[in-house]
């Protein structure tokens, strides 16, 4: 299911309004997979506040977005573009790459609530192709 | 048995004491047939899914939607044994209607985000997790029969 050229055009003009507001939907997604999904806080062990206002969340979800706003960029090679973060994800943070779906179907929920009127099917369709082709691209080094 | 919290009773039941049966459901099953097109092998006579726009505005499409959510209510109203009031529904869906039960965990997820652009900032964490917990557990109940 790879990305057709109007699905890239969709992603890009999507992501767009997402830009202004990469904290408020990274925390938002973030701390509701945690809540929704209390599986994945075993990878957070490490930080004392799992709290809805945490700092830790807030810089965490903002890194996230801000990170997925860069595959936008590079949404004509997102193998190549995300090889380092795939690095990462694969060899130090070894996270469960089921993972990367939960938390794309949060940030889908958050659009949603951000975004009523323009996260239109049309919208949605792309945007879920764009998503499970990056988790794709951050699972390639794993083995 | 399923234990529910207070808090989760109450959020389910609000939510459905909140919702325009025929606006919701249309607008999930609609999305439902956009986002993930191979649902729509299921519906092959109801007229024309040529497109999204066509889906979007095709009647029997959206009076099936309607029928769907309804079918929530049994599931509402029999929250402490959902797994033996889908026995029937389990039954119709595997043996007459041969629908791949992967298809309730798609449509689920399309209510899920329908109902999150409905209700906004009230949809929050706990509250999509009451609903996705509930969500969970009717389509469980739907896969049981199948064999």
């Amino acid at each position: 299911m790879s990305l057709t050229d109007k699905d890239k055009d969709t992603v890009r003009l999507f992501w767009a309004k997402v830009a202004g507001n990469t904290e408020a939907v990274g925390t938002n997604a973030l701390y509701r997979m945690l809540t929704v999904y209390p599986q994945t806080k075993t990878y957070f062990a490490h930080w004392k506040d799992l709290g809805r206002g945490s700092a830790n969340i807030r810089k965490h979800g903002k890194t996230i977005v801000n990170g997925i706003g860069a595959a936008v960029a590079k949404i004509d090679d997102l193998q190549k573009g995300l090889l380092t973060l795939s690095e990462l994800h694969a060899f130090q943070l070894r996270v469960d790459p089921t993972n990367f779906k939960i938390l794309n179907h949060c940030l889908l929920v958050v659009l949603a609530i951000t975004f009523p009127a323009e996260f239109t099917p049309e919208a949605h369709v792309a945007v879920d192709k764009f998503l499970a082709a990056v988790a794709l691209a951050l699972s390639e080094k794993y083995r | 048995m399923v234990e529910w919290t207070d808090f989760e009773r109450q959020t389910i039941a609000g939510i459905f004491a909140k919702i325009d049966y025929e606006t919701t459901g249309a607008t999930a099953l609609a999305r439902c047939l956009i986002v993930y097109p191979w649902t729509q092998r299921y519906f092959g006579n109801f007229g024309n899914l040529y497109n999204a726009g066509a889906i979007k505005i095709n009647p029997l499409i959206a009076k099936h939607g309607t029928i769907i959510v309804h079918g929530l209510d049994r599931a509402l109203k029999n929250l402490d044994n959902i797994k033996d009031a889908y026995t029937e529904l389990s039954v119709l869906h595997s043996d007459k209607l041969h629908v791949d039960p992967d298809n309730f965990r798609l449509f689920s997820d399309c209510l899920t985000l329908t109902l999150a652009a409905q209700m906004g900032a009230d949809f929050n964490a706990d509250v999509q997790a009451a609903f996705q917990k509930f969500m969970l557990v009717v389509v469980s109940a739907l896969k049981r029969q199948y064999h």
